[in-house]
This record gives structure tokens, C-alpha cells and sequence, in this order.
């Protein structure tokens, strides 16, 4: 399988407090990569790493290398606005643009992106997110009200169709259900499905069945460290580490 | 034992509670026996022909403040053409971007600033403009009234942008979108109805300051539509009127002064109006 991203010896550091420790992970292209781990284990920083997300947070500094189809992202050449465009990112809060409606939520970052594109052009796009996000139906009678006016999973599923609007490569989600009902959660864990046949798909999470349910393959973090990445099917029957054997029978984290 | 410990306790329960409803009491009590008193006083004097009418000569009866009310408007839009750009700019370059000691200080000089005695905001207009030009004006006028509304929108401006929250600044990045785009089309926007509360208030504020124009735009007792000449405004009016020894012009100076408390109650009325606005 090609690799879309490659992680080599990632550590980093807020002012003097090290957070990851080396960590050297392949995301391959396609595929659903699930990160999990107990709460403070570095999960939500490492996958912030792979847009830049950390570029203002003063103090902040890192070793290693993360290539994105053999080009270090953080090296001189690469601004972190197109790679953005190319690694998008769903929050752990919802948060579509107050004061937006459903339609100016999806097109901004295409109205923002400095493209010419006509009414027509982004109109269809919109239209295109919203349906891959599986939100269309639900939304298309009401594309002028205020994103916010949204239920809480239908907002997620507004902010996955924003990010997929711009059309990236590779789908960042940082913990995308742990706001929502478990109907929603199945609604985006079905989505992820669907997209990880056009999309590479990072997902944090500390939920194991969901991890189990939605992954190709498995990362468990702990103290900043990846004890184990494996195929999702192996790493909850037969783990390597006994950490990871400890964690998914729940004697800790 | 216990029922007089209760009794107590319940005593200075409900006198403290009438304490703090007596302070408010007195907050609001001037408000309303200045808007009583103008209404008695000025009220018979608001007239149609005040609000149309040129200033008529002492004992001649008649006349209003028509050149003031229009004076007081194109000074007030005068000063906030260009500070609102700089006030609303400078304060989105504190929230979003201002970090450093240079931020610090700015923010230090704004407060400052909005402390200063409104008369040394005229004296400055005097010496900056007046002087140089040899002539009372519209402009300096307008530079005084400036430099008590751009420290007060600045800070408002900062403020209002450090309630958006940080998630709406990550997903905005997190588009691709450029960090100044982000800021002005998604950030600005989020926060934009507090920014313009803020510039409405500063606005009544400035509508009714009179020492900073009494050494700049001076007054008028006629027309003028040239911004280089010395022009009329409401509290100059008020001013001029209420210091004369004339009957008459007392009478006038209540009406004026019930005009421009009515103009700056609307503006306030416009800032609730606008924030209370779907949030």
C-alpha cells in the first residue's frame, strides 16, 4: 500500500514539557487510521501535528520529520495554508461558523481560497459536500438558516461537508463523536466509511469500539509514546504489548 | 433561641437586599430628572422651526439650531470616516496579533487616552490644526472628537474579538483559508455586531462632547458647508446659550440640550437593538 504520510522520530515539546516521544508511524493511502489512548497521551497533538495546527501556539517546538508523499511538511518550502488545503480537519466540537447559514458554512473556504470560481461552480460543490457528508436531505430545504441552528450531529456532519468542500487528500478528525448521541456517532462512523474510499482518514479517538468498528488499522498512545500500531483486527484479539492488552481489557486508562 | 438568630438573619437579609436595590435606585435617578427636567423646560421650546430654523438674533423671537444639528452630524461622520478604520484595525491587530510589549503599550496609551480630559483633546485640535491653519474649522473639529473615539473602539473592538472562540479561528486555518482572510471574513464577522455596539456608543459619546470643539470648530451662527471654516454644533449651541444672559436664548439652550440627549438616546437605543439581534 502507498503511504500518504510518513512520521519519522516525531517528538515535541510545549515550552519545557515533552509531549510525544519519537514517534515514527506510515498512514497509507485510503485507509481509516484509528489513534487511541487514554486522556493526555499525546493523541490529539500528534494528529495536529499533520496540518500545522500547532504553528501558533507559542512555545511550541518539535524534532523529526513528518513527510507527506516524501515532502517534509514543516520544512521551508511548504506553506501551512495549502497544506491545509490538502490535510483538512474535523474538531472534537462542533463548530460551524456562527453567524453563517448551512450554504456560507461549506462555500467560505472556497469563496476564502482565492479560487474564481462562478455561483454556479460553488453552488454545485456545496451541493456535492453536503451529499458526500451525508447531510443533503437533511439540510437542502434550509441551506439559508444559521449553521448553528443545526442539531449537534447535524453540525458535525456540516463541519465534515466544510472540510471536504475544498477538496483535501487526507481527512483529519480529532475525536469527531465524543460530542455527539450514539445515533449521530453511527451516522459519522458510517460516513467515515464511505469516505475512506476517495479519502486518508486520521481519527482520534478514545472509544475502542469505535476504533474497532471503523479502522483499518489501530495506533495506542501512552505517556506520548506509540506502544503499538497494528491492523485493526490483531491489535484487539492479539496485541504485541502487554500495555495494549492492559488497556483494551480496560484495567486502566 | 434558634427563632431569634432566624429572626435576625432574615432582618439583615432584606436590609441588605434594599440597600442594593436603593444604590441602584440612585444610579438611574439622574438619568430620569434630566430627561424631567429637560422635557419641562425645553419641551416648550420644541418646536418645528428649531429643527429647521437658523439661530435668530437676542429678542428676536423664533429661530433654532438647524446649521448646529447638521454641524454636530458632519463633524461626528467626519471624525468616524477615518477612525473607524483605525480604532476597528488597530483593535483586531491587538486580539488577533498583539502579543508583544508594543502591544502592551498601545493598549496602555488607549487606556490612557480614554482617560485624558476630553477639553486637552481641543486644546491639541487648537495647536495641531487651528494654528497652522489660522482658522477654526469642520476638520479640527472632527481630529479632536477623533481622538476621544478611536482609544474607547479600539479597546471595545479587542474586547468584543477575544469572545470569539478559539475554535472558530482553528476551523477557519484548518480550511486553507489565508490567516488574514480568517481573520477579517470569518473572525471580524463572528464578532461584528459587538464591534458595532461599541462604535455606536463611542459615537453618542462624541455627539455630545463640547470642550474639544470649542477651540476647534468654534461655532457658527449660520450655514456653512465648507470644512475648512469654523461650523456649528448642537453643544456649542447649548454652550453659547446657556451663558448668555438672555431669557430667551435659556429657553433654547433647554431645547437644544433635550435635541441632543434625544439624538444620543436613539443611538443607544439603535446599539441595544442591533446586539440583542439573533446572538
Amino acid at each position: 500500500m502507498e503511504n500518504v504520510f510518513e512520521i519519522h522520530d516525531l517528538s515535541n515539546w510545549f515550552g519545557e514539557n515533552q509531549v510525544l516521544k519519537k514517534i515514527r508511524m506510515d498512514i497509507g493511502k485510503n485507509s481509516v487510521t484509528s489513534v487511541m489512548g487514554p486522556s493526555g497521551c499525546g493523541k490529539s497533538t500528534f494528529i495536529r501535528c499533520l496540518n500545522r495546527m500547532h504553528d501558533m501556539t507559542p512555545g511550541f517546538r518539535m524534532s523529526g520529520e513528518i513527510l507527506l508523499d516524501g515532502t517534509n511538511i514543516y520544512s521551508e518550502k511548504i506553506d501551512p495554508v495549502y497544506l491545509r488545503r490538502r490535510v483538512g480537519m474535523v474538531f472534537q466540537q462542533p463548530n460551524p461558523f456562527p453567524r453563517m447559514s448551512v450554504f456560507e458554512n461549506v462555500a467560505v473556504g472556497l469563496k476564502l481560497n482565492g479560487g474564481k470560481l462562478s455561483r454556479a461552480d460553488i453552488s454545485e460543490k456545496v451541493e456535492r459536500s453536503l451529499v458526500m457528508a451525508a447531510l443533503w436531505n437533511e439540510v437542502k430545504d434550509h441551506l439559508r438558516q444559521s449553521g448553528a441552528s443545526l442539531s449537534g450531529g447535524q453540525q458535525q456532519r456540516l463541519c465534515i461537508a466544510r472540510a471536504l468542500a475544498v477538496e483535501p487528500e487526507v481527512l483529519l478528525m480529532d475525536e469527531p463523536c465524543s460530542a455527539l448521541d450514539p445515533m449521530s456517532t453511527s451516522k459519522i462512523e458510517e460516513l467515515i466509511e464511505d469516505l475512506s474510499e476517495k479519502y486518508t482518514i486520521a481519527v482520534v479517538t478514545h472509544n475502542m469500539q469505535q476504533a474497532a468498528r471503523i479502522s483499518d488499522q489501530v495506533a495506542f498512545f501512552l505517556m506520548g509514546e506509540l506502544i503499538e500500531m497494528d491492523k485493526s483486527g490483531k491489535i484487539f484479539t492479539n496485541p504485541s504489548d502487554k500495555r495494549t492488552e492492559q488497556y483494551i481489557t480496560g484495567r486502566f486508562g | 433561641m434558634t427563632g431569634a438568630i432566624t429572626f435576625r438573619r432574615k432582618a439583615v437579609d432584606r436590609t441588605m437586599k434594599a440597600l442594593f436595590c436603593l444604590a441602584a435606585i440612585l444610579v438611574i435617578l439622574p438619568l430620569f430628572l434630566i430627561l424631567f427636567d429637560l422635557l419641562i423646560k425645553g419641551g416648550k421650546e420644541l418646536k418645528l422651526t428649531l429643527l429647521i430654523d437658523l439661530p435668530h438674533p437676542v429678542g428676536e423671537p423664533g429661530g433654532g439650531i438647524a446649521n448646529g444639528i447638521a454641524g454636530t452630524f458632519v463633524i461626528t461622520l467626519l471624525a468616524m470616516l477615518w477612525s473607524v478604520p483605525t480604532a476597528v484595525l488597530c483593535g483586531i491587530y491587538l486580539a488577533e496579533y498583539g502579543k508583544g510589549k508594543f502591544a502592551s503599550a498601545v493598549r496602555f496609551a488607549a487606556d490612557t487616552m480614554t482617560g485624558v480630559p476630553s477639553i486637552i483633546m481641543g486644546i491639541f485640535g487648537y495647536i495641531l490644526l487651528v494654528l497652522p491653519m489660522k482658522r477654526f474649522s469642520a476638520w479640527a473639529g472632527a481630529a479632536a472628537l477623533s481622538m476621544i473615539f478611536i482609544p474607547v473602539v479600539v479597546r471595545t473592538t479587542e474586547e468584543m474579538l477575544r469572545t470569539v472562540p478559539t475554535t472558530v479561528r482553528e476551523a477557519a486555518l484548518a480550511l486553507g483559508i489565508a490567516r488574514w482572510k480568517a481573520t477579517l471574513r470569518i473572525t471580524v464577522r463572528t464578532a461584528w455586531p459587538g464591534i458595532l455596539t461599541g462604535i455606536l456608543l463611542a459615537m453618542a459619546r462624541i455627539i455630545g462632547e463640547t470642550a474639544p470643539l470649542l477651540f476647534t470648530a468654534l461655532g457658527n451662527q449660520f450655514w456653512q458647508t465648507r470644512l475648512d471654516q469654523p461650523m456649528a454644533a448642537v453643544p456649542l449651541q447649548v454652550f453659547t446659550y446657556a451663558i448668555s444672559p438672555y431669557e430667551d436664548w435659556h429657553d433654547k439652550a433647554w431645547a437644544g440640550a433635550l435635541v441632543l440627549i434625544t439624538m444620543v438616546l436613539l443611538i443607544n437605543i439603535a446599539a441595544r437593538v442591533l446586539t440583542r439581534e439573533k446572538r
